[in-house]
C-alpha cells in the first residue's frame, strides 16, 4: 500500500500526467450520451426498417446502407482523430494524447470491421460477390490493416513512450495516405470496372432523413464508446505503471 | 550559486514506466568536478544521458552555459562529450575512421590531424589503421576517451570510468582529467566507490532512489560523516 | 595537448550565416553516415548478395506458378517484377537500422549534433542503393525470362521512382520496427499497406511502357506525389521516432 502510494498518490496528482481535473465531467457526458444513442438507436431502428421506402432496383438489402455508411465515416473519422492525437502526442509528449489515440483505434476498428462485412454483405445479394474492388471498399480495407498495425505498435513494442510515437508517425503517415490509396484505387478500377457499392442518383428526402437520423445515432454512440474507452485505456496505463512500480520495488 | 554553469531543477525520469528520478536539483559551477555516487539503478546513468541529450526528460530544466536543453539540444550536443558504458564505435571501422566520422558528425575543424593527435594521447597511434572489433577492452575505453574530447567538449560525462582499468589505464584517464580542467573543463563523472569519488572530485554527490541525498565539497566535508551517508545509502 | 577547451560554442562561430554553409554541413553529414554504413555493409558481407538472389528466385518462381505461355507473359511479367522488388526491398530496408540497434543503439549518431534529417537521408540513400543494386542485377535477367523488351529508356526511372517511395516510408518504419521483438513481421504489416499507390502506379507505368494503352491515367505523377509527399513526411518525422 505504501509502494502504490508513492508510485501513484501524491506524485501522480502532481504530475500533469494520469490525473485529469475532469473527474466529475466524463462519467455524466457519458451517461447523457449514452441515454441519447440509446433513444437514437431506437428511432434509428423505427425509420430504417419501416419509414425509409424500399429500394425500387436492390430491394430490402439496400437497408444495410444506412448501417453501412455511418459506420465507414466513423471508422474513417476515428483513424483522423488518431492521426490528430498523433501529432499532438508527438509534439507535446502529453500521455493523454496517446491515450486518446489508442481508444480511437480500438472503436475505429470495431466500426470499420462492421463496415466492411456489411458492405460485402450487402454486395452479395446485389452483385452476386462477396467482394469487389470498389475503390471505397477497398480503401476500407488497407485502412483496415492500418489499425492493425497501429494496434500491433502497442502491443508489440509493449505500450510505452517509444511505442506511443511509432503508433504516432503510422497513423499520421495513413492518414495521409489513405485519401492517395482511394484515388490510385479509383483510376485502376476505371480499367476493371467492377460493381461498385453505393446508392446512385438522387436520394429521395426520407432516405436523406433517414440516413442523417442513423448518423447521428451512431454518432452518438461513438462518442459513448470513446469516452468508456478512453476511461479503460487510461485504467489499463495506470495498472501497468502500478504493476512496474511494484516489479521494480521487490525487484531490488 | 548565480548563474551557475550548469543547473538541473525538478528533474524527473521514469523508463518504461518505472520511476527513476524522482525530482533532481543541481548545480555545477565551471571548471568543478562533481562525483556522482550510487548504487546500480540509482539512476546516475541516466541523469548522464539526459545531460548528454540522449535521452529527454519527462519533467524538470536542464540549463548548460545558457543553453537549454529543451530548445537547444543541438548546441548542448556540442558541448558535452560522454565517455559511457558502451563505447560508442563502429567496430568494422578503423580507430582512425571512427574518429574522422565523428570529427565530421561535431564538424571539428582539421580532423586528420586532431585525430591523429588523440590517437597519440590515448597510446593508440600504432593502431590507427586496425579495425576496432581487434581492440581489447582497454583499447576500446581509450578510443571511446579519444572520440569524447575529440571535439574539446566544455562539460565531460563519464559513467563509471574507473571500470575494468588497470594501473596504466587509471594513470590515463587521470592525465586526460586534469589536461581537461585545466584547459577550463567542467566534468560530471558517477562511480560506486566513496575513495575514487574522494581522490577525482572536488564535489561529491549521492543519489538513492532517484533523489539526491547528499551533496558536500571535498574540501570542506568530513569524511567520517561521508562514509557514513555513503554506507547508509548503499543499505 | 593544444587548444582550450572551446569557450565559444563552436556552432556560434559559423554564426548563423550562411544557409549554404549549413546546407554543406548537412550535406557532409548525410555523406559521412552514407559512406560509414557502405563499408560497414562491404565489410560484414551480409546482406545484399543475398537480397539479389532473393530477387531472382522470386522472379524464376514466378515464372513456373503461373505456368506462362508466350501470350501471358507480357500481362504478368510487370506484376512479377514489382514483387520481386518489393519483397528484396523489405529484406534489405532492416538492413543499415539494424545495424545501429544491434550494436546496442542508434546512441553513436544521436550523441553527436548531426541533423537527425541528415541520418535519414543518409539511411534511405543506403537503403535505395541496396535496392538499386538488386534491381540492377534484376532486370537483366527479368527481360530474359519474360522474354521482354528491356531497355526501354523510360524503364529506369520508373523503377527509381517506385523504388524510392517504397524506400521512403520502408526506412521510416524499419527504424520503428527495429526497436521491436517481432520485428521481421511487422515491418511488411506496416509498409504494405502504406505502399499501395507506388505499387499499383509502378506496376501500371511498366505494363504501359511494355504494351502502351492511350487514356493512362497520369500514374507517373501519382508516384512523384506520392515521393514527395512522403519524403518530405519522413523526414520531419524521423527524429521523433529515434530519439527517446
Amino acid at each position: 500500500m505504501a509502494i502504490a502510494n508513492r508510485a501513484t498518490g501524491l506524485e501522480q496528482v502532481r504530475d500533469k500526467t494520469i490525473s485529469s481535473g475532469k473527474k466529475a465531467d466524463l462519467p455524466v457526458a457519458s451517461l447523457i450520451l449514452g441515454a441519447l444513442s440509446f433513444v437514437g438507436m431506437l428511432i434509428s431502428l423505427w425509420m430504417i426498417f419501416i419509414y425509409a421506402p424500399t429500394d425500387a432496383v436492390q430491394g430490402p438489402p439496400q437497408r444495410i446502407f444506412y448501417f453501412h455508411v455511418p459506420m465507414a465515416w466513423l471508422g474513417m473519422l476515428s483513424f483522423v482523430i488518431m492521426a490528430v492525437a498523433g501529432v499532438v502526442y508527438l509534439l507535446k509528449r502529453d500521455e493523454r494524447w496517446d491515450i486518446l489515440g489508442r481508444a480511437a483505434s480500438e472503436v475505429g476498428i470495431v466500426f470499420l470491421t462492421l463496415a466492411i462485412i456489411l458492405g460485402s454483405l450487402w454486395g452479395r445479394p446485389i452483385w452476386g460477390t462477396w467482394w469487389t474492388w470498389d475503390p471505397k471498399l477497398t480503401a476500407c480495407l488497407i485502412l483496415w490493416f492500418m489499425y492493425v498495425g497501429y494496434i500491433m505498435v502497442h502491443s508489440y513494442m509493449g505500450r510505452t513512450p517509444e511505442s506511443g510515437r511509432a503508433a504516432a508517425v503510422l497513423a499520421l503517415v495513413g492518414v495521409v495516405d489513405v485519401p492517395i490509396i482511394y484515388e490510385a484505387t479509383n483510376w485502376w478500377r476505371t480499367l476493371h470496372p467492377a460493381a461498385e457499392i453505393g446508392v446512385a442518383g438522387a436520394l429521395p428526402p426520407s432516405v436523406t432523413l433517414t440516413l442523417m437520423v442513423a448518423l447521428t445515432t451512431f454518432t452518438l454512440l461513438y462518442c459513448f464508446m470513446m469516452i468508456q474507452l478512453y476511461q479503460l485505456v487510461k485504467m489499463q496505463t495506470l495498472a501497468q505503471r502500478l504493476r512496474a512500480t511494484v516489479e521494480y520495488e521487490i525487484g531490488e | 550559486m548565480s548563474d551557475p554553469y550548469l543547473a538541473i531543477h525538478g528533474l524527473k525520469k521514469s523508463f518504461a514506466l518505472k520511476p527513476v528520478l524522482r525530482g533532481i536539483n543541481l548545480e555545477l559551477a565551471r571548471g568543478q568536478r562533481m562525483a556522482l555516487l550510487g548504487a546500480n539503478g540509482a539512476g546516475k546513468t541516466t541523469l548522464l544521458r539526459i545531460l548528454a541529450a540522449l535521452t529527454k526528460p519527462d519533467a524538470g530544466t536542464v540549463t548548460l552555459a545558457h543553453y537549454d536543453l529543451r530548445q537547444d539540444a543541438q548546441q548542448i550536443r556540442h558541448l558535452v562529450g560522454f565517455v559511457a558504458h558502451q563505447p560508442y564505435l563502429y567496430e568494422e571501422l578503423t580507430a582512425l575512421e571512427n574518429l574522422l566520422f565523428f570529427a565530421s558528425m561535431y564538424s571539428v575543424p582539421s580532423a586528420r590531424e586532431r585525430a591523429l593527435s588523440l590517437l597519440g594521447e590515448v597510446g593508440l597511434e600504432r593502431r590507427a589503421r586496425d579495425r576496432v572489433a581487434t581492440f581489447s577492452r582497454g583499447q576500446v575505453q581509450r578510443l571511446a576517451w579519444a572520440r569524447a574530447l575529440l571535439h574539446r567538449p566544455q562539460l565531460l560525462l563519464l559513467d563509471e570510468p574507473d571500470t575494468g582499468l588497470d594501473s596504466e589505464g587509471l594513470a590515463l584517464i587521470e592525465r586526460l582529467l586534469e589536461q581537461h580542467t585545466e584547459r577550463g573543463g567542467t566534468t560530471l563523472f558517477t562511480t560506486h566507490q566513496l575513495e575514487r569519488a574522494l581522490h577525482l572530485g572536488n564535489q561529491i554527490v549521492m543519489l538513492a532512489n532517484g533523489r539526491i541525498v547528499y551533496q558536500q565539497a571535498t574540501a570542506s566535508l568530513e569524511p567520517a560523516g561521508a562514509r557514513r551517508a555513503f554506507e547508509e545509502m548503499v543499505r | 595537448m593544444p587548444g582550450e577547451v572551446h569557450d565559444v560554442n563552436p556552432m556560434d562561430e559559423t554564426g548563423t550565416t550562411s544557409i549554404i554553409g549549413n546546407a554543406h554541413i548537412f550535406l557532409t553529414q548525410v555523406w559521412a553516415i552514407l559512406w560509414k554504413d557502405i563499408r560497414y555493409e562491404l565489410r560484414s558481407k551480409q546482406t545484399w548478395t543475398g537480397m539479389a538472389l532473393f530477387a531472382l528466385l522470386v522472379l524464376v518462381i514466378f515464372n513456373f506458378a503461373f505456368d506462362l505461355r508466350v501470350d501471358n507473359k507480357a500481362a504478368v511479367a510487370p506484376g512479377a517484377l514489382w514483387i520481386a522488388f518489393v519483397f528484396a526491398s523489405l529484406l534489405g530496408l532492416g538492413r543499415t537500422i539494424t545495424a545501429e540497434r544491434e550494436k546496442g543503439s542508434m546512441d553513436r549518431l544521436l550523441l553527436c549534433p548531426v541533423d537527425r534529417k541528415a541520418i535519414y537521408l543518409a539511411k534511405l540513400l543506403g537503403n535505395l542503393l541496396f535496392i538499386g543494386v538488386v534491381e540492377i542485377v534484376a532486370l537483366p535477367v527479368f527481360a530474359v525470362l519474360f522474354d521482354v523488351p528491356l531497355l526501354v529508356g523510360a524503364l529506369v526511372p520508373v523503377v527509381l521512382l517506385g523504388s524510392l517511395g517504397i524506400a521512403t516510408v520502408g526506412t521510416l518504419f524499419s527504424a520503428m520496427a527495429a526497436a521491436t521483438r517481432a520485428r521481421e513481421l511487422l515491418l511488411p504489416i506496416l509498409v504494405f499497406p502504406l505502399i499501395v499507390p507506388v505499387v499499383i502506379g509502378a506496376v501500371r507505368l511498366t505494363e504501359d511502357l511494355l504494351a502502351p494503352v492511350a487514356n493512362e491515367p497520369p500514374w507517373l505523377g501519382l508516384i512523384i506525389a506520392f515521393d514527395v509527399i512522403f519524403l518530405s513526411i519522413s523526414m520531419l518525422v524521423f527524429e521523433y521516432v529515434i530519439e527517446e
